[in-house]
């Protein structure tokens, strides 16, 4: 099984992209969970979604403290909060940040980091710093755990107006984004 | 699909002629998609938005009186706004199909999921089954309509399942195609219907030479819907071949400690066995999916071998016997011969997370009692700060 922890802001896509990843597992043939933080959602309010992928039933219904991959969709949340927090050996996180990403594997003691200036990417496709679609191209080009071709299909059923918009900023995520480790 | 979706699909392909409900998280989404539905012309139904809950619960009464398929949904406080007009639902016999998104009564507030509010509606007299995943909430919501609307039932049935921890969740669930479950839910045909042609009195006052009575027979209709939902179960695995019972059973023939549970806790709860059991502990997980009419036989059959059951408890009975689940699976096997001893304690209050230590936690409690006899302190709750 894997699990990915999601840490936004409440406005900025971190369930939506935590849906859109399951959706687009379990349409491939996996068993998929999403579930957010259930929080008092606010927007701009720090928050965490969730999602597991697995070959089969997930019973597991506890929230994700050992996750195998965390991804940060808010550059000003890398830092402001422990983000790494339990992150298994090995194991991948993807930031949306403009610095490489050796300086973050270096400053978070991560060694698979997956770097992607996602809100620029957002602001040039979308006109708005909403950065879920664009994150889960970057993830895909550090760890392909599911078809992009599936990723892609449910992004249109979720943006039906702007689905072309969208799967442009999400392949231009899997151009750009830069992986180590 | 979110589960919350597809209890309001269950909803559609039911065909219901009304929804009455009013919005309160988390069975937000359910309504939601609901009034989408009968606004964009998918549910040919009438959406009749309350200004409470309370009114809720009565219009839905009041529209299934004329013989309309009613569905409505509420969580927590919600509930307990309409608890009034709750019991009159059961005891006019009409048969309104409830979604109850379980979360914590206040106070302090609270949103998030435990199980507070739906043992605060013990004695309703509804049919009261609990799902514990988002297939079984959408199979129980369909079979919800048949079981109610049954000629020799015609009780309210109200399905529960978790708040946030279900209705937010998205994870795979088989929608049947339309036509796959045409003629599983029969039309509704009422025997007695409101109608001004032929005028007929509902809900009059009980006066102390019929109150008694009414109150037995209601008792008794609500016993004897166990017949025709042992059927609708049946008849639903022979369709499509998923089994449901009114007691489910993991790994207990041969389990030393089994722990008892209600919802999604349920699966959680099999993990902690399978790990269990690799370490060599006999142990085993029982499920109490039929809450009202409680199964007695059913359970005790189910528990006749363990050597202690541990009850884990979503909601607190204050002053009481550690939670109201626990009370009730004691006092259910108190008859038996040589019953188990029953122990408890409480997790998962208002959203808290019962982690994996947490299920290992009440299966030591098990192993604990069958080593010193000693019970556990009252109102134990595992995961508690200190």
């Amino acid at each position: 099984m894997i699990e990915i922890r999601f840490h936004g802001r409440g406005g900025q896509g971190a369930v939506t992209s935590a849906e859109i990843l399951a959706q687009a597992a379990i349409d491939g043939g996996a068993f998929a969970a999403a579930f957010p933080s259930f929080g008092s959602e606010r927007r701009g309010a720090p928050l965490q979604a969730f999602t597991r992928i697995d070959d089969k039933q997930i019973k597991l219904r506890t929230g994700i403290y050992e996750p195998d991959i965390v991804m940060v969709l808010d550059p000003t949340l890398i830092e402001s909060q422990n983000v790494a927090s339990g992150l298994k050996k090995d194991g991948l996180i993807v930031l949306n940040t403009k610095k490489d990403p050796e300086f973050w594997a270096e400053k978070l003691g991560v060694r698979r980091v997956c770097a992607v200036g996602a809100t620029t990417i957002a602001m040039e496709e979308l006109g708005v710093p909403i950065t879920n679609v664009i994150m889960l191209g970057a993830l895909l080009k550090a760890d392909e755990l599911v078809n992009p071709e599936f990723v892609e299909k449910r992004i249109e059923a979720r943006f039906p107006r702007i689905a072309q918009k969208e799967i442009r900023a999400f392949k231009r995520a899997v151009t750009e984004a830069k992986v180590i480790g | 699909m979110e589960v919350s979706l597809a209890i309001a699909e269950a909803a559609r392909q039911a065909d219901v002629d009304v929804v009455s409900a009013y919005p309160i998280t988390p069975q937000t989404h359910i309504v939601e998609r609901l009034a989408q539905m009968v606004a964009d012309g998918d549910l040919k139904a009438s959406f009749i938005t309350v200004e409470s809950e309370h009114t809720a619960m009565s219009a839905a009464i009041g529209a299934s009186m004329p013989g309309a398929r009613v569905f409505t949904s509420t969580s927590s406080q919600g509930l307990a706004l309409m608890n009034e007009i709750v019991f009159l639902a059961a005891s006019m016999r009409v048969p309104v199909v409830m979604a109850l998104a379980n979360r914590s009564l206040s106070g302090p507030i609270s949103i998030w999921n435990d199980h507070s509010d739906i043992m605060s509606v013990r004695d309703v007299g509804w049919v009261s089954l609990f799902a514990n995943n988002g297939q079984e909430a959408y199979d129980l919501t369909l079979m919800a309509f048949r079981i109610g609307e049954d000629p020799r039932v015609m009780l309210p049935v109200m399905i529960s399942f978790d708040g946030f921890i279900l209705t937010h969740m998205i994870e795979p669930i088989y929608i049947f195609d339309d036509a796959e479950i045409e003629g599983f839910i029969p039309p509704y045909n009422p025997q007695f219907k409101a109608d001004p042609k032929t005028p007929m009195t509902f809900g009059p006052v009980g006066v102390p030479e019929i109150y008694t009575e009414a109150h037995k027979q209601q008792d008794a209709a609500l016993r004897g819907s166990r017949e025709v939902i042992d059927e609708v179960f049946a008849d639903f695995e022979k369709r499509f071949g998923r089994r449901y019972n009114a007691v489910e059973t993991y790994m207990t023939d041969d389990a030393d400690v089994v722990l008892l549970s209600q919802g999604s806790v349920f699966e959680t709860t099999q993990l902690s066995v399978d790990e269990l059991r690799k370490e060599g502990k006999k142990v085993g997980a029982v499920e109490l999916r039929m809450w009202r009419p409680f199964p007695f036989a059913d359970l005790q059959a189910a528990l006749k071998n363990a050597k202690v059951v541990v009850v884990l408890d979503r909601a607190v009975s204050f002053g009481g016997q550690a939670g109201p689940l626990m009370s009730e699976v004691r006092s259910a096997l108190y008859p038996m011969k040589d019953a188990p001893p029953v122990i408890g304690g409480i997790a998962g209050l208002a959203g808290r997370d019962i982690m994996m230590e947490h299920y290992r936690e009440f299966f030591d409690m098990g192993y604990r009692y069958l080593e010193t006899g000693k019970e556990p302190e009252v109102i134990t709750i595992v995961g508690l700060r200190q």
